[in-house]
Parts: structure tokens; sequence; C-alpha cells
């Protein structure tokens, strides 16, 4: 058991340590943040003495070692607009996204889920057929186009939601349901093929002949043995809470994460956009941590082999 | 003596393909009966069919008693009781046959309580007391454990103790050994035949294991494509088999005691459901097989010998003469 946590723990570490390198890379590699800043008509001296200020004169190799040591001591860098700590702009934006992601990923497990199984346990019926279809009509729909879709019902024609900002719940309303759309349909569909799959195996026949009763059968010997693969979907799910919420946040202009990303990458703020990375890389590594420790928890037959 | 469970006219379709044709099979208080004939011909649909556990996509009609009661048409709530408790079923891949993720000590229980009304200390003591009848060494040590940290051996025999669970009438063994290895196989045929005796329970050996039936069985059941073609006595099926399909699955299995000959498996394969022949299913197998039986099936009737038979140029019924008598095969014992 301890093993195989310290592995996953490697892992983890190894993914975030990844995701970083290649956030520094790319970024420098890909426009300069003095250019972008200060405009093409500044003097030579200014931009010289700006890129030395920010350590950008400095070799790619030397920036990172700085990089990596200010991380570690906690010092995530300044803004290279207003000099204000990346590390506060960012998780200033944190809670306006959860109040986004949040209620959408609530809204993806108490639909999808329950929609999957239903169908499956009624495969070939009109409804199975209807999930399916749905399903299949929200994750092929873009989430900018569902957006502008509900703006233009909702908003637009019947005036009963604002079309954008934050404030009230009511402004949380539509890009919460825009944001779930898409992950409604897959956890429908992903939850209708796990449980279709379950209930096809032997054991389940096992149950029945033994005279479980058929919604003990679902719920005792079915739903325990479908959340495996369920619980991987989900888990994505929950990783991307902080990342997801990038084209709807511009479509509703929502003051969260996603939105201080995309203006920050166009500036080239190095230090913010790093910042934001990181976090994305550190919850998405954590979720999928959270979801290995589960699979042994759900599953005995993942679990290492303790020591007899 | 009245039957315990009588099947009349038994007919299984799936997606509109009919894959039994009219099943008629009576299983006697405490006897053993053995169903045997090669893949697909219906033994596993027969049972799965009678208590109800096919797939919605199947299309069942016919009868089926079960001493006063009826199953066929029964509200799902008596087929439950049913399950398990007066029938119960044990299949032949004991390691995906129980759930990997619940521990076999629950999945025991379970059965106890909803047959015996058992639960707690009372339901595991009676637990472990079975897994102790089925073999299963250290049963507290063991109660914990899940599925796969039992072998396929084992498993089968915790899938026996979880059938005992309900105190049954009567136990389907379908294929109970197929998927072991030799010498787990005759334990496990042991025990089975060991625990019809200790408690009276009649049990149906579905094989296609000649050898396994005629060691366990007093009577056994030849299907072929959907449909009986011979029954009788265990000895009388062994001595003298007069459907040529009977005699031919008996001339596959490999003979112990004289002469070594080379085996001789039936030629051709089993039809496939969709495409049955006109005739007798067998006839395009079949070495005695005249014009009659491509055009016209035989039903099947009950001899003199007491054995029911459904051929139109069976083989002879007089005991052939010392020197051609068929020999007695493996694991025939007298
Ligand atoms: N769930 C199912 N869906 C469709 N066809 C099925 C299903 N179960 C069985 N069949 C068909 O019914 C026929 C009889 O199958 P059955 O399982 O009873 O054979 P069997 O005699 O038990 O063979 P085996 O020795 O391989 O277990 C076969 O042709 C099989 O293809
Ligand atoms: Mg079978």
């Amino acid at each position: 058991m301890i093993a195989f946590v310290l592995v996953r723990l490697f892992r983890a570490v190894v993914t975030v340590l990844a995701v970083m390198t290649f956030a520094f890379v790319v970024l420098r590699m890909s426009g300069d943040p003095a250019q972008v800043l200060m405009g093409p008509d500044v003097p030579q001296n200014v931009v010289d003495a700006f890129r030395a200020e920010w350590g950008l004169d400095a070799p790619l190799w030397q920036q990172y070692i700085s990089y990596f040591r200010e991380i570690l001591s906690g010092d995530f860098g300044l803004s290279m607009r207003d000099r204000s700590p990346a590390i506060e702009l960012v998780l200033e934006r944190v809670p306006a996204t959860l109040q986004l992601t949040i209620p959408a990923l609530l809204l993806k497990l108490c639909i999808g889920i329950p929609a999957g199984i239903y169908a499956a346990l009624h495969r070939d019926s009109a409804i199975d057929r209807g999930v399916i279809f749905l399903a299949i009509l929200g994750f092929t729909i873009p989430s900018f186009v569902m957006g502008l879709v509900l703006v233009l019902i909702f908003a637009v024609t019947l005036h009963a939601l604002p079309s954008g900002g934050i404030g009230t719940w009511q402004h949380a309303l539509l890009p919460a349901i825009t944001m779930s759309i898409g992950g409604i349909g897959i956890l429908a569909r992903f939850s209708r093929s796990a449980m279709i799959e379950v209930m096809g195996q032997p054991y389940i026949r096992t149950a029945s002949a033994k005279g479980v009763r058929w919604h003990d059968v679902v719920r005792g010997h079915a739903l325990p043995n479908a959340a495996v693969p369920i619980v991987t979907i989900v888990g994505f799910m929950v990783g991307s809470v902080i990342s997801g919420a990038v084209v709807v946040e511009t479509i509703f202009s929502w003051p969260g994460i996603g939105r201080l990303l995309i203006v920050s990458v166009a500036n080239r703020d190095l230090a913010v956009v790093q910042c934001i990375l990181l976090l994305i890389a550190a919850v998405m590594v954590v979720s999928n941590l959270v979801v290995d420790l589960l699979y042994g928890w759900l599953d005995p037959r993942l679990r290492a082999q303790p020591a007899h | 003596m009245t039957n315990l469970v009588e099947i009349r006219d038994l007919r299984v379709a799936f997606d509109g393909v009919p894959v039994l044709h009219g099943i008629d099979l009576d299983v006697r208080p405490g006897e053993a009966l053995g169903l045997v004939g090669e893949s697909g011909c219906g033994k596993s649909v027969t049972w799965l069919a009678a208590l109800g556990l096919l797939p919605s996509k199947a299309t069942v009609s016919g009868r089926v008693r079960l001493g006063e009661t009826d199953l066929s048409g029964a509200p799902r709530a008596q087929l439950e009781q049913v399950r398990g408790g007066r029938i119960a079923m044990i299949f032949q891949d004991p390691s995906s046959a129980l759930n990997p993720v619940l521990k076999v000590g629950r999945q025991l229980c379970e059965a106890l309580k909803l047959h015996r009304g058992l639960t707690g200390a009372p339901a595991k003591a009676e637990a472990l007391r079975l897994m102790d009848l089925v073999g299963i060494p250290d049963p507290k040590g063991r109660f914990a454990l899940y599925p796969h940290e039992f072998s396929g051996g084992q498993c089968q025999r915790l899938m026996i103790a979880m059938a005992l669970a309900g105190e049954p009438d009567l136990l389907i063994a379908d294929e109970p050994t197929t998927a072991l290895d030799a010498t787990i196989q005759a334990q496990i045929l042991d025990l089975l035949a060991r625990l019809r005796a200790e408690m009276n329970m009649a049990t149906v050996f579905i094989s296609h294991d000649l050898g396994a039936v005629a060691q366990v069985c007093e009577r056994v059941c030849v299907m072929y494509a959907g449909r009986i073609v011979e029954q009788g006595e265990v000895g009388l099926l062994f001595d003298r088999p007069r459907h040529p399909y009977t005699r031919g699955l008996f001339d596959a299995l490999p003979r112990l005691d004289g002469p070594r000959v080379p085996l001789v498996p039936i030629r051709g394969t089993v039809p496939d459901p969709r495409n049955l022949p006109r005739g007798c299913a067998f006839a395009p197998r079949c070495a005695h097989a005249r014009d009659f039986c491509h055009s016209e099936r035989p039903d099947l009737h009950r001899q003199q010998d007491g054995r029911a038979l459904a051929c139109a140029y069976p083989l002879p019924a007089a005991p052939a003469t010392q020197d051609t008598a068929p020999a007695r095969r493996e694991g025939v014992h007298s």
C-alpha cells in the first residue's frame, strides 16, 4: 500500500514538473513581454533596462533555475503589469471560477450518471434512445455555440436571465449550465456503457440466481462495479474545475481564472501565466491521485497485495 | 413418485431465432440427472429459462412447474423466492461468477439472509460452517477475503456453499468443472456427489464430459440442437446407446479398458440455430441417415426399455454380442 502511494506521488510530482517546464519554455520562446507590454516604438535602452529588471537577459537555463529556486522558497513572482504578487492575483480569481465550475460539476454528476444508469437498465427503450441522442448532442455541440444559443433564448429573447457579468446567482445560471452540458453527455454515455457492461457479467447472473431482488442486484452488485470506470471520468472532471472555464468565462465575461489566463497570455505576463498553469496542473494531479486511491478502495483487485 | 420439477414444451427464441424447440423434462426429488450435448445445444438456456434468468430479448414459452408452483409467468417476487431457495444454480466459470468487489463472506451471508432470515453472528457462523462443509481451509481467516484471493477450484466451492445456503431442493450445476483442471474437477465432483447424498438434494448436472456424468448421475438426457434426442437410465444409455448422436458422443470418449482404438469425433459441426436442417437436425452428420431423416423429424418416443428416443433408424436394441459390445468407458463405475 505504501509503495502504491509512493509510486503515485512520484508520478504526480513528475507531472507537475513537466507542466511547469513546458509552460516556462513555451512562454519564453513564443513572444517577448517587453515588446508586448511597451509597444514597438520604445527605445532600445528602455527595453534592455526592462529585460534586466525582470531577469530576461540571462540565458534561458539560468532563468529556469532561478524560477525553480524562487518557487521552492514560496515566491511565485510579480505580475509585470502592476507588480503585485502573481499568486495573489490568481488566488483572488479562484472563488469566481469555482462559483461556476462547482455547480456545473454537480449538474454533471446529478444528471449524467443517473440518466446513463437508467438508460442502461432500460436498454433499447424509448428513454434509452432519448438519452443517447441528447448525450451525443450535448457533447458534440461546442460550448461557445451552446452558450450563445442559451443567451439568445434566455437573455435576448425571454429576458429571463442576465447574459453576462457576475453578481447574483442568476448570473451564474447560464454559464454553469453551458459548462455542464458537454459533461452531462459524456457522463451519461459513459455510465450507460459501464453499467451495460457490468450487467452482462456472470456475477450479476449469480446474484439473480441466488434470489437477490432486482433492485438490490443493481444497487448492491452492479453499481459498486460500475463505479470503478465512472470514477475515472468524474476524477477528470473534478481535475478541470479550474481549467474548464476558459471558454465559458470569456463568453459570459465572468471574472475568473480563465479570463485572467487569456489576458495574461496575451500580455506575456509570465509570472501570472506560470502561476495559473501550476495551479491547474496541481489540481489535476491531486484529483488523479485521489482517483487512484479511490480505485483501490472500490476494487480490491487493484489494491497492492498486503503481506500475509 | 411425483416429480419435483416438470418442464413441458419449453421453447426459447433469441431475437426471433428459436434455440429451444419444446423441451419436456422431469426431475424427481433427490435424483441426479445429467444433461449432455455439444456446445450450443441449449443445455444452459433450458434452466436459465426455467428460472427466468434470460435477458429480456429472449422469448420464452411453455410451462415449468415446481411442486405446486407454476414458475412460467410467475410474478418476479415469487421467482426470486424460488431462485436460490428451492432451486439453486452454479455456473461454469467460478472465478467470474463471484462478485469481485464484495467479500466472499458477505456474498454468502446475503444468501443466508434472503432464504433463511439469518443475520449478524448466526449468519456468520452458518457461513463458516458452509465454507467448512465445501472444503475451504481456514474459513475464519478467509471469510473477509475477496474472490480474487481464492483459486478457481475454491471459487467453485464457494459457489456451491452459496448454493447450499438456501437449502434448495434442486441444484443445477452448469458445467461446474469445465474451467478447472483435472484433479480439481474430480474433487468438485466428489463434493457434489457427497452433498447430494447428505442433503437429499436433486441435482441436474450439465456437462459435455460424459465420464463425469456417468460418475455422478442416475439418469441422462442427451440434447441436440435445442431438442432432447435420447433420455434414459445412465447404464442403459452407456451400454446400448440407440441414437447415433449418443453413440457418437461415447465414441468420442477415450476408453480406458479394451483395445486402444483411435477416438472417433463426430464429423461435422453443430448446425446454426438460424439455419437448421429440415428433417432431423442430426441427419447431415449421421452415418445412418436415410432420405426420410432429411425430410421428416422424428418425435421423442418412449421405448420398451424405459428410455425415450427421437430417431427413425436407431441403432439395434438387442443386446450386442460379447465381442462387439461397447466396452465400458472411463469413469463408468458399476
Ligand atoms: N444471451 C443470448 N443471446 C443470444 N443467443 C443466446 C444467448 N444465450 C444462448 N444463446 C444461444 O442459444 C443456444 C443455446 O445456448 P446454450 O448456452 O444453452 O448452450 P449450451 O448447451 O449450454 O452450450 P455450452 O456447452 O457451450 O454451455 C446457442 O445457439 C446460443 O448461441
Ligand atoms: Mg452452457
